[in-house]
């Protein structure tokens, strides 16, 4: 399955996500720079993301704490979601994401080293 | 501004696990610690990101949370009496002429040690900053992050931003005495205290609190004079608010900040160090926990508590170049039990 994630610069990244794995795991381990401050714990609000429209209504509700939490993003709107309370399914196979601008991390995470 | 200083045997920048636990180590060699945090609050990313959630992986603590692990490293060190320093940020290290290190902070405070151990983690928390095109300019002249004193806003027109307990506190503070004051929030609902919601609920039926639904996009005003402040709906409409001062309070994030400004050797804004003292490549600067790097580093608390413990030997050899520690167990030793105030 893959996501698809628009980044501030206008970059697009077609990006292969494992089943269970969360959208912001998925961008950071592929080594986009997300700042993901906390690590996927709802406490930053620093993978802040603008789902597709299109996308809306697949996807699970956010909690109240999502919702607390995007109190510390900027520019948020209806398609405004943490994407590390974001998990991938089945259902979420091509998913269309953009990076809001303040969750882009000034350095790259260092990259995952991947066996095979 | 009140310019103070002190002497000491190390000074430790940040506050988190690995910087509280240096203290522990650095006690037991009998060398006395301040420690400095713009947080105003010890803990780091446990207190500050995650003080409810779990942790696992301490050794012997099978489970605790971030705010525990935190109480109990407080009272682990309190033997030792280190002396904090909260609510400061280190903004310069320089080598006095006999030289011991001379630190200063942004209250003006000065320190002086032999040693110094960078224990800053991911970085400072600093607020973050809205990313509205062209804040630079007005910051500090008519948008800012932080209320040091309350006098300073006296009859201003005020618009405050968020809806956490800091822009909640200081709407409730600064409306007494504002010459205007409108808070602006997405939504309806606050992440505060329950009471202070009240409070401003009360003075918004008083008239002295204005509030809209929406978010700060756009500045009016020129060479840092804000005229007013253009907020946007959730409908994508906007509308103006005339105000010649701006507070955001969307939280913190983590900034490497003033560190990167010691001269000390960075990479990809971590510090290197070697693994057998955890010194940088300046003599007599260490750099434990999440902040520096060295092949194989994990950034797991343990590693840092690790660092902590064979940064203080040599640290030691620093502040006492006459003087061998003696390698001893805190379970058999009186002396390290009487530095521990149980024997
Ligand atoms: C959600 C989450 C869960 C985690 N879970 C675990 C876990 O289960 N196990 C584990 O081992 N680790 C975990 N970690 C990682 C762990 O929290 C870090 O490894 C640890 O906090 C690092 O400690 P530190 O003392 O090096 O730095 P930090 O905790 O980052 O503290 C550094 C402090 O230095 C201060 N500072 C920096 N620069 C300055 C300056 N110039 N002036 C003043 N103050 C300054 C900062 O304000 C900060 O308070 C987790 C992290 C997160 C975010
Ligand atoms: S990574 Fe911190 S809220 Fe998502």
């Amino acid at each position: 399955m893959f996501v698809t994630v628009h980044m501030p610069d206008g970059a697009t990244h077609r990006l292969e996500a494992l089943e269970g794995w969360r959208v912001m795991e998925v961008i950071r381990d592929w080594g986009l720079p997300i700042k993901a401050e906390c690590g996927g714990a709802c406490a930053c609000a620093t993978c802040h993301v603008w789902v597709g429209e299109e996308w809306l209504a697949k996807l699970v509700p956010p909690t109240a704490e999502e919702l607390e939490m995007l109190d510390g993003a900027f520019q948020v709107d209806e398609r405004s979601r943490l994407c590390c309370q974001i998990i991938m399914s089945k259902e979420l196979d091509g998913l269309v994401v953009e990076l809001a601008p303040e969750s882009l991390a000034d350095a790259p995470p260092e990259r995952l080293a991947v066996g095979g | 501004m009140q310019a103070s200083e002190a002497s000491t045997d190390v000074i430790i920048v940040g506050a988190g696990p690995v910087g509280l636990f240096a203290v522990f180590e650095l006690g037991l060699a009998k060398l006395k610690a301040h420690v400095v945090d713009i947080l105003d609050k010890p803990g780091g990313q446990c207190a500050e990101l995650y003080p409810e959630k779990p942790i696992y992986d301490i050794p012997g603590l099978p489970f605790c949370t971030g705010q525990e692990l935190t109480d109990r490293l407080l009272e682990q060190i309190r033997p030792f009496e280190p002396v904090f320093h909260f609510g400061e940020m280190v903004e310069a290290l320089t080598r006095t002429v006999d030289g011991k290190w001379r630190l200063t902070t942004d209250t003006g405070r000065v320190l002086i040690a032999p040693v110094v151990v960078i224990a800053a983690g991911g970085g400072s928390f600093v607020p973050k900053r809205p990313p509205i095109p062209g804040i630079e300019a007005y910051e500090g002249k008519s948008v800012f992050y932080a209320v040091r004193r309350i006098d300073a806003f006296r009859g201003r027109r005020i618009v405050i931003a968020g809806g956490g307990d800091s822009a909640l506190d200081w709407t409730v503070n600064l409306a007494p005495m504002a010459g205007q004051l409108t808070l602006v929030h997405r939504r309806p609902e606050f992440r505060a205290a329950p009471d202070t919601v009240r409070k401003m609920r009360e003075l918004e039926e008083q008239g002295l609190v204005r509030f809209e639904l929406g978010q700060p996009a756009e500045l009016k005003g020129s060479d840092g004079k804000l005229d007013a402040v253009v907020i946007k709906r959730t409908d994508g409409s906007t509308f103006d608010i005339e105000s010649d001062t701006l507070l955001p309070f969307f939280g913190l994030t983590m900034k490497l900040g003033p560190i990167a400004n010691f001269g000390l050797n960075l990479n990809e804004n971590l510090i290197p160090v070697d693994t057998a003292k955890f010194e940088t490549s300046t003599q007599a600067v260490f750099a434990i926990g999440d902040i520096n790097s060295y092949s194989g580093k994990l950034k797991l608390i343990l590693s840092g508590f690790h660092e902590a413990a064979l940064m203080a030997q040599a640290a030691h050899r620093y502040v006492h170049p006459d003087k061998t520690l003696r390698f001893q167990y805190t379970t058999s030793s009186s002396e390290l039990q009487r530095l521990l105030k149980v024997a």
